[in-house]
């Protein structure tokens, strides 16, 4: 993804953190550095694209697990139609950040985000949001495949029955779309009224992107899609999101680096709940500015 | 370093005691199996010769007449698709609020205790409570009271195995639904439940098996009826009280049907269980 453009624009933390970010972009850092050590934030988005707009906003992000807190003053730019990486150790809190972007977190009591998550300048955290609307327009992909016990036609028009009423034939055009989206209309195309659970591990999960596109959000979360895959399913995979990225704003939560590297445009590196580098994933990988993210990409820890 | 003379009385030792754990679990199984082969045993011979088509289509006889047990299996059926038919939606509604609303919460908690201590509650305590609320209000036994007895036994079943199955349920397919923009409630009836779907209708059958041989509730609620009635407002007959009446009566063609209806019930409950267990391993399976 033209590197130049990315690079020439971008603004990477600094090396001396609290100056830099502050005064490399002054138009675009929505917020100052903050009054701590500014060790643990990291200036706003460093790769704004001129021809690319914000799509997600984060801005004093913090999230508690009970007591626990898990997310310490997240603050990070979403560029529009770009595959963003977060990366980090186990526990940096990457994927919590990702569960944020569509309060799926709710579904526990215990657990709370506070801060502002700005999606087209609306705050998702704002408690008036409706949180069916909202995951309408972003879309979820887990782990591990999660096909419905149905049949892959019914997986499929779950979601979309939520926001339309489709006759027959409309349904049957929007699931075909959807699963050649996703690259698997050729294997199961004459078998759509089989049960999900009877496919592979990689086709199941597919059939889960093909189903979180269905319902044609505008982000699509993915939260270590292909770490439960074996390889020729995850290659499938992150070819289909060079081809989603088209469309899509694409954030993608992984384990392996080789993974953000090859897919992502810009990189987030995370760890111990704070966001530690955030830049074009090139940059990211071969001038670190960060002590951490230097070690950690050099395979130092994590 | 120990000698290898200590190293094998220590090996044997452990044999010994391997070898006497190993025997005495295998004798107590034997002791529980023996009484239960020793009582079905029993039932066969003493009732097989009496299953035969009068059994279905008479109804129950005064003593040194011709009959069967019609108007009693009839009206079991009726009183246990009573029970079943309100105690099912409560239980699983209960069961739902506890699995997907209520998880952690201390109304939660107390519930689940309660629906314990009624799961173990003795059944005899059922029927004496419907007795008071239902017979005595209505003035005289009916198919309803004893219909309401049973559901109060089918309740607490089916909200405990109906929790415990949902639970089964990954959160990962609610939060997949949920992510979807699905609201809760489609997420349960939709998703949940159809996750479940085989584990649920397994407690139901449970529930079905436990009141088919219940006799106390009955006895003090649909009591017992000689003639041929599917009056639900009226005293009802039903397998396990004739059951109870004619073995404790001096009659010889009286036992010989308590044997029977015996045999029937013990059938009809290993029956239910079975279909249950194929329910339960098809639900492991996946599919």
């Amino acid at each position: 993804m033209e590197p130049e453009t990315l690079l020439s624009a971008d603004r990477v933390a600094s090396v001396e953190p609290g100056t830099a970010s502050a005064g490399a972009a002054p138009v675009r850092a929505p917020r100052p550095v903050p009054e701590r050590s500014g060790n643990d934030t990291l200036g706003p988005q460093t790769g704004p694209d001129a021809r690319s707009d914000v799509k997600i906003r984060v801005r004093g992000l913090n999230f508690h697990y009970g007591k626990f807190q898990a997310l310490h003053d997240i603050s990070l730019e979403i560029r529009e139609r770009y595959v963003t990486a977060f990366i980090g150790p186990s526990g940096c809190g990457k994927t919590t950040l990702l569960r944020a972007f569509n309060r799926i977190y709710e579904l526990y009591p215990d657990q709370r985000a506070s801060g502002e998550v700005i999606l087209d300048g609306e705050n998702i955290l704002d408690p008036r949001q409706d949180l069916n609307l909202l995951r309408a327009r972003i879309g979820m992909v887990f782990q591990k495949p999660t096909p419905f016990p149905m049949s892959i036609y019914d997986n499929i028009a779950f979601g979309v029955r939520l926001y339309e009423r489709l006759s027959r034939t409309r349904m049957g055009e929007r699931v075909e779309w959807a699963l050649r989206k996703a690259a698997l209309w050729g294997e199961v195309k004459d078998k759509l009224k089989q049960t999900g659970t009877q496919l592979s591990g990689g086709q199941q999960q597919r059939l889960c992107i093909a189903r979180a596109i269905a319902v044609k959000p505008e982000v699509l979360l993915l939260d270590e899609p292909a770490s439960a895959l074996d390889p020729i399913s995850t290659a499938h995979i992150e070819e289909l999101l060079d081809e989603l990225k088209k469309d899509y704003t694409i954030v993608i939560v992984t384990h392996n680096m080789q993974q953000a590297a090859r897919v992502s445009d810009y990189t987030a590196f995370m760890y111990l709940g704070k966001l530690i580098e955030f830049s074009a994933t090139d940059r990211i990988f071969t001038n670190p500015q960060r002590k951490e993210t230097e070690d950690y990409i050099s395979g130092r820890y994590g | 370093m120990r000698s290898s003379a200590a190293a094998t009385r220590l090996y044997r030792r452990r044999r010994f005691v391997n070898a006497l754990n190993l025997g005495a679990s295998v004798l107590a199984t034997a002791f529980g199996l023996f009484w239960l082969v020793w009582l079905l045993w029993t039932l066969v011979s003493h009732g097989y010769q009496w299953i035969n088509l009068d059994l279905f289509t008479l109804p129950t006889p005064p003593p040194g007449s011709a009959g069967g047990l019609s108007n009693a299996i009839v009206g079991s059926l009726m009183l246990t698709g009573v029970g079943v038919a309100i105690g099912t939606p409560v239980g699983v509604l209960a069961g739902t609020y506890l699995s997907e609303f209520a998880r952690a919460s201390r109304l939660a908690s107390v519930v689940r205790f309660v629906n314990d201590v009624l799961l173990s509650a003795p059944s005899i305590l059922i029927g004496v409570f419907i007795y008071n609320i239902a017979v005595v209000t209505m003035g005289h036994f009916s198919g309803w009271a004893g219909g309401l007895a049973l559901a109060l036994i089918v309740i607490p079943v089916v909200v405990r195995t109906t929790e415990d199955m949902l639970r089964l349920v990954p959160d990962s397919l609610r939060e997949a639904a949920a992510a979807l923009g699905a609201p809760r409630w489609r997420v349960v009836l939709v998703i949940v439940y159809r996750a479940a779907r085989a584990g649920i209708l397994t407690g139901v059958l449970l529930a079905v098996a436990r009141i088919s041989g219940e006799t106390a509730p009955l006895l003090f609620t649909a009591l017992n009826n000689q003639f041929w009635s599917t009056n639900m407002g009226q005293p009802m007959a039903n397998l396990p009280v004739v059951i109870f009446q004619f073995a404790m009566s001096p009659y010889k063609d009286w036992h010989h049907l308590a044997w029977a209806g015996a045999l029937l019930i013990t059938f009809t409950i290993l029956i239910l269980n079975i279909i249950a267990r194929i329910l339960v391993r098809t639900r492991k399976t996946g599919h």
